[in-house]
């Protein structure tokens, strides 16, 4: 895996529907100056950026990272742009990691952004092109069949979605950055909103959001402060069109977690790792990943998330920041999920502090479930 | 029964005006809009009033000669919203009648904002002044305000020439005549529908394209509640069906069955548009339908 990395700082902004009060390059530089407070540094001791977002489509900004250079103090040094669509901040935090961990750099600063209210992602993701006559309106459109598909072969009951709807918006409550925030929000709640992709409810996706959120990394000789150490990355991706690519439990995620389980020696993840931050934009995404991640066998997944397992207060809590589906700045949702990760291996996560929590995964995917970036953070040193 | 007494209209109005000598204070903040600045005059106190006075409403004294140039910005202290201007209103179009700190004033000005609609304005919007075209020293030469920029719009527009060429361009020449074109990976004997030159899963060269039937299985689906300009009607399903030959599902359209009859395993049939109105497009294929036959086991 390298040399030793730490995540030192981090800084998150409050996700909201809309920040008309910052543009994209103050949103995340509000960002980066928070991890680097956190960090007792400034834009001086960062030898590197590296930028993530999710398509250029988006915000109809190409090429941001030469828009956001001055915002991130990276003028004079390396910077970089990542881009594996839904999974971009996991991959930018790892991308990064990589820099420190190849002994490259000594302390890079990661961001991920996304200001969607400067388009809709649905249009953006849903450009028919010629000859084709594709009907995927939307990611809820190309996620339903997978989602319907899982109900089927896991023979799950159909209130499993609501139970992940309604836990991580209550996590959500204690988040001060989340930002849907339902208070009551209980299961009659969800099922009275409208099916939108059937299995899908409305109250069963995430939101749009604006946001933005930046990691410090640091090699060993340039930790300050409380680090959260660096056990395991790994990321793979796999082709959309594959002959028998199994799209409810993708390839890419089970040999992603293999990868990053084998580096920080753990052979039982629902035991060994005491908090999760997982990417779940639609809530049955839950079991989809306890069985993807093998945190539940095949078809078993939806019984831990019955069973409150996966809760603030379950033996595994999966989400305690409330999540993608409380707050979702596309391009940044994967590094929020690493940087929440962290945060709780640091005792830094405050109200959803899970407590005791030493080790933790962070998870991203994106794409058609196509691409995955996952690390562990441990409080410890590897 | 008593009539209506007579009347008769009657105009009071001074030929050509009455003229107001406006004295040195109010002179002053006159040629500073008409040069499309804004004034305020200094109180004994130290105090700005904007629009100026000869005499401090707080004391009496006469204001100091030190005027101070303000704004051009401010901020909406207050705010009354005007759904159907009057005649003689500064605004022939809903707007509202705002208090307006401008920047380094004491006081506030009473102006109108041209802000659109109700929820573009409240306690605390920032404003800015649009002049007249013609200023003449008029108080009307500062027109009204509008609230600050923070918005644009950013018009992006790529345009394309897509051309079916390669793979493509076979297989859309099938659909023309109304046939799906598969190919099946040599070393992995796998059938790929569209037609391609090389296997996703191994890298091999694909040989000569492979006929599929227009008939297959629903493996999964998406009843869509939300509306779109190139679907039927809402509720409309969205499937992959797996066309019978071949190893990938293609994602279309299920039609001629409500949305919540649809199964997995249900058997279908591509509905091809007539012959006359097909093109080199999967718009030929108008939806897949049930054929009828028993449900396949997945």
């Amino acid at each position: 895996m390298g040399n030793r990395c730490a995540v030192i700082g981090v800084g998150q902004t409050r996700y909201t529907t809309k920040r008309r009060d910052v543009s994209m390059a103050g949103l995340v530089r509000e960002a980066a100056l928070r991890a680097l407070e956190d960090a007792g540094l400034t834009f001086k001791d960062i030898d590197a950026v590296v930028i993530g977002k999710a398509p250029d489509l988006f915000e109809g900004v190409m090429m941001p990272e030469a828009y956001l250079a001055d915002a991130l103090g990276a003028a004079g040094k390396p910077m970089m742009r990542v881009h594996t669509a839904g999974s971009v901040g996991g991959s930018t935090a790892l991308a990064g990691a990589s820099l420190v961990q190849g002994g490259v750099h000594e302390r890079v600063l990661v961001v991920a952004y996304e200001k969607q209210s400067e388009s809709n992602a649905t249009w953006a993701l849903s450009t028919h092109l010629p000859f084709s006559a594709s009907l995927v309106v939307g990611a809820g459109g190309y996620f339903a069949p997978h989602i319907r598909d899982y109900i089927r072969r896991s023979g799950a009951p159909g209130h499993i979605g609501t139970l992940v709807a309604v836990k991580d918006r209550r996590n959500a409550l204690k988040n001060p950055y989340a930002h849907l925030k339902i208070p009551g929000i209980d299961r009659k709640m969800v099922e009275s909103t409208p099916m939108l992709w059937e299995p899908i409810r409305y109250l069963e996706t995430c939101p749009s959001s604006d946001g933005a959120c930046a990691m410090v990394l640091a090699a060993e000789s340039a930790v300050t402060g409380t680090p959260a150490w660096l056990h395991g990355t790994a990321m793979r991706s796999e082709p959309i069109f594959r002959a028998g690519r199994d799209t409810v439990s993708p390839r890419a995620g089970i040999d992603c977690a293999a990868d990053v389980y084998r580096q920080a020696g753990i052979t039982d993840p629902r035991r060994q790792i005491d908090v999760a931050e997982v990417y779940v934009p639609f809530s049955w995404y839950e079991p989809m990943w306890l069985e993807n991640l093998g945190f539940a066998a095949e078809g078993e997944g939806w019984k831990l998330t019955e069973s409150g397992a996966t809760a603030l207060d379950g033996d595994i809590p999966w989400n305690a920041s409330g999540g993608v589906l409380s707050s979702n700045p596309i391009g940044a949702s994967g590094l929020i999920r690493f940087a929440e990760a962290a945060q709780q291996v640091r005792g830094l996560a405050g109200d959803h502090q899970v407590d005791g929590a030493r080790t933790a995964l962070g998870h991203a995917y994106g794409g058609g479930a196509q691409f995955f970036a996952m690390w562990i953070v441990a409080r410890e040193r590897p | 029964m008593p009539s209506e007494p007579p009347a008769a209209r009657h105009v009071l109005e001074f030929p050509g005006g009455y003229t107001r000598t406006t004295g040195p204070v109010i002179g002053r903040f006159l040629s500073e809009l008409r040069a499309r600045r804004i004034v305020g005059v200094r109180t004994a106190e130290g105090r700005v009033l904007v629009p100026p006075l000869e005499y401090d409403p707080g004391t009496g004294d006469p204001v100091t000669g030190e005027y101070v140039q303000v704004g051009p910005a401010g901020t909406v202290t207050t705010c009354a919203w005007v759904d159907e201007p009057l005649e003689g209103h500064p605004l022939d179009r809903p707007f509202a009648w705002a208090l307006i700190a401008l920047d380094g004033a004491d006081t506030a000005l009473l102006h109108a904002v041209d802000a659109g609609n109700p929820k573009a304005i409240a306690t605390g919007t920032r404003v800015w002044p649009v002049w007249s075209e013609r200023p003449t020293g008029n108080v009307t030469d500062l027109s009204h305000f509008v609230p600050e920029v923070t918005k644009i719009v950013a018009p992006v527009r790529a345009e394309y020439r897509l051309r079916a060429g390669g793979a493509l361009g076979v297989f859309l020449a099938g659909v023309e005549r109304g046939v799906l074109l598969g190919g099946r990976c040599q070393s992995c004997e796998k059938v790929y529908v569209p037609y391609r030159l090389s296997c996703p899963e191994c890298g091999t060269a694909i040989g000569e394209p492979v006929e599929l039937p227009g008939t297959g299985t629903v493996t999964t689906f998406a009843i869509n509640n939300l509306p779109d300009p190139r679907a039927p009607q809402v509720p409309f399903v969205s499937a992959y069906i797996l066309l019978d030959g071949a190893d990938i599902p293609m994602i279309a359209l299920v039609g001629d069955v409500p949305a919540h009859e649809v199964r997995h395993g249900m058997r279908v049939r591509a509905v091809w548009v007539p012959t006359e109105e097909r093109t080199a497009s999967m718009t030929n294929i108008r939806w897949f339908a049930p054929t009828g036959e028993p449900d396949v086991e997945l």
